[in-house]
């Protein structure tokens, strides 16, 4: 194994390129690490890109945030502007592992790891997060949404390094949250999960939803449905029910020793349910 | 595999070392340097044993890549006492009997002072959740909180 820490991008992206062997790109390591422990990845070459220019900066940009892939929980969980726009963003980066873990741990390692039950990726899918990725042909942006395919796969090329997540800009009246069910109170993986954003009108009407599960299919998944169920609504009995159902019908899980596919299922929609809930009063609704 | 030549800063001390790349920083410390505080306990995250401060972030030392402290800063616990004057959480642990065997305290320690130092007025629950990631297998926890607040008390009035 060699260990190499490139002087820029375009370094990094063409060792990781021209190497033949496993590479891993190395954040926080506390995947990369476990792994290598595991014996499960064993890489020939690792490339640490922690101190590249940008890579550790939150940055306010057009009305948003810019956060560098190098940014760990304990950074992100302190930036006051970030948690005010994005609380949901926040709060599942958070409840990533201890506080060891955080003091490593990225949103965007968690993202290209690719666990289904990944904490802070259904957050960043409601939020329509966006990833900016320097690869060997140069620079370009792909919603966070796109990037797993499954379960320990991305739709990154030999190459590309995210350098950045965009959190958009949102008008008055808007927010988001995210909740995942464990059977402790910490440090365990996600039975389920869901983050939901939303933008209402003045008057507390839900103009815009997205609603993402976590742990309960291949990949993190944006419940399209679920969201066109509440918009045009202040949440009513109704408009929550068929949200749950939308949100249930796209489950399609495992069953393993954390949870059956029917409770997996089930949690998922009262996850949804409550998530909308305290997004819609963080955004300024009243019910 | 090539070795790296590493220099970092070790409890406020210059240290050079030559680790091989898949060396973690729990390794060197232990294997190396000879200080032995930090413990293994899992090696993968979950114990908190390994517990040390990089550049003023609690970490587990087994999962940070030695190669990766160039140029860094690391606290271990056997920076906390200053000579023979115990830290006030190192003694308050004895008093209160907030160990058994010992394997989970430098850890223990270590991420009780980080805490203190953010929020030196914890309540409980914060300990708790604070600690979650230090695993202890004989106290049951509640001597640990207690002494953790009996420290942070006496910190306070000073
Ligand atoms: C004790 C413990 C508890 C945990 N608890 C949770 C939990 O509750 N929820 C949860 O979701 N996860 C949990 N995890 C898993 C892990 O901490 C997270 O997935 C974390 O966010 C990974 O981030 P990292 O920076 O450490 O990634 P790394 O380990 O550095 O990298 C992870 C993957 O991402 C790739 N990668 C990293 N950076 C980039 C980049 N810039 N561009 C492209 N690829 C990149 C790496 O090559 C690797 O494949 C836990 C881990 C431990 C050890
Ligand atoms: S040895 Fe590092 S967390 Fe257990
Ligand atoms: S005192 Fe034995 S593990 Fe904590």
């Amino acid at each position: 194994m060699r260990y190499v820490k490139p002087e820029n991008l375009k370094d990094a992206s063409a060792l990781i390129g021209g190497e033949e062997g496993i590479s891993r790109i190395l954040a926080g390591g506390t995947d990369v690490l476990v792994q290598l422990k595991a014996e499960m990845v064993e890489p020939d070459l690792i490339v640490d890109v922690k101190h590249l220019d940008g890579m550790r900066e939150i940055v306010a940009e057009d009305g948003g945030y810019r956060i560098g892939a190098a940014v760990s929980g304990a950074e992100l969980g302190e930036h006051t502007g970030v948690k005010a726009l994005w609380p949901g963003v926040v709060e599942a980066m958070e409840l990533i592992g201890s506080t060891q873990v955080q003091g490593r741990a990225t949103m965007v390692g968690n993202l290209c790891n690719g666990s289904p039950a990944a904490d802070s990726v259904p957050a960043m899918v409601a939020a329509d997060a966006v990833a900016r990725i320097h690869g060997l042909a140069g620079e370009r942006d792909i919603p966070v949404l796109d990037i797993p395919t499954g379960p320990g796969r991305t739709s990154l090329a030999k190459g590309d390094i995210i350098t950045s997540v965009f959190l958009p800009a949102r008008p008055d009246h808007a927010s988001d949250a995210y909740l995942r069910f464990i059977p402790r109170t910490e440090m365990d993986i996600a039975v389920a999960s869901a983050g939901v954003s939303l933008e209402l009108d003045a008057d507390g009407t839900c103009r815009a939803a997205r609603v993402a599960l976590g742990a309960v299919a291949p990949t993190v998944v944006l419940v399209e449905a679920a969201g066109a169920a509440l918009v045009g609504t202040k949440l009513d009995d109704a408009a929550i029910a068929a949200m749950v159902q939308a949100a249930e019908a796209t489950c399609n899980p495992i069953s393993d020793k954390r949870g059956t596919v029917e409770y997996r299922t089930k949690t998922a929609g009262v996850l949804a349910k409550r998530a909308t809930l305290i997004a819609y009063a963080r955004a300024g609704g009243q019910k | 595999m090539k070795k790296l030549h590493i220099s970092t800063s070790i409890n406020g001390d210059e240290a050079q070392f030559i680790c091989a790349p898949d060396e973690t920083l729990l390794d060197v410390l232990r294997d190396h340097l000879g200080l032995t505080g930090a413990k293994e306990g899992c090696g993968t995250g979950d114990c908190g044993a390994c517990s040390v401060m990089l550049n003023g972030r609690l970490v587990c030392s087994c999962l940070v890549l030695a190669g990766e402290t160039e140029g860094a800063e690391v606290e271990t616990i056997e920076g906390m006492a200053n000579g023979d004057d115990l830290h006030t959480l190192q003694r308050v642990f004895i008093e209160k009997a907030a160990l058994q065997c010992g394997i989970c305290t430098p850890g223990i320690l270590v991420a009780a002072r980080a805490l203190l130092e953010k929020n030196p007025d914890p309540t409980d629950t914060e300990i708790r959740y604070w600690l979650a990631g230090n695993l202890c297998r004989c106290t049951g926890y509640d001597k640990i909180i207690k002494a953790v607040q009996a420290a942070a008390a006496e910190m306070r009035s000073v």
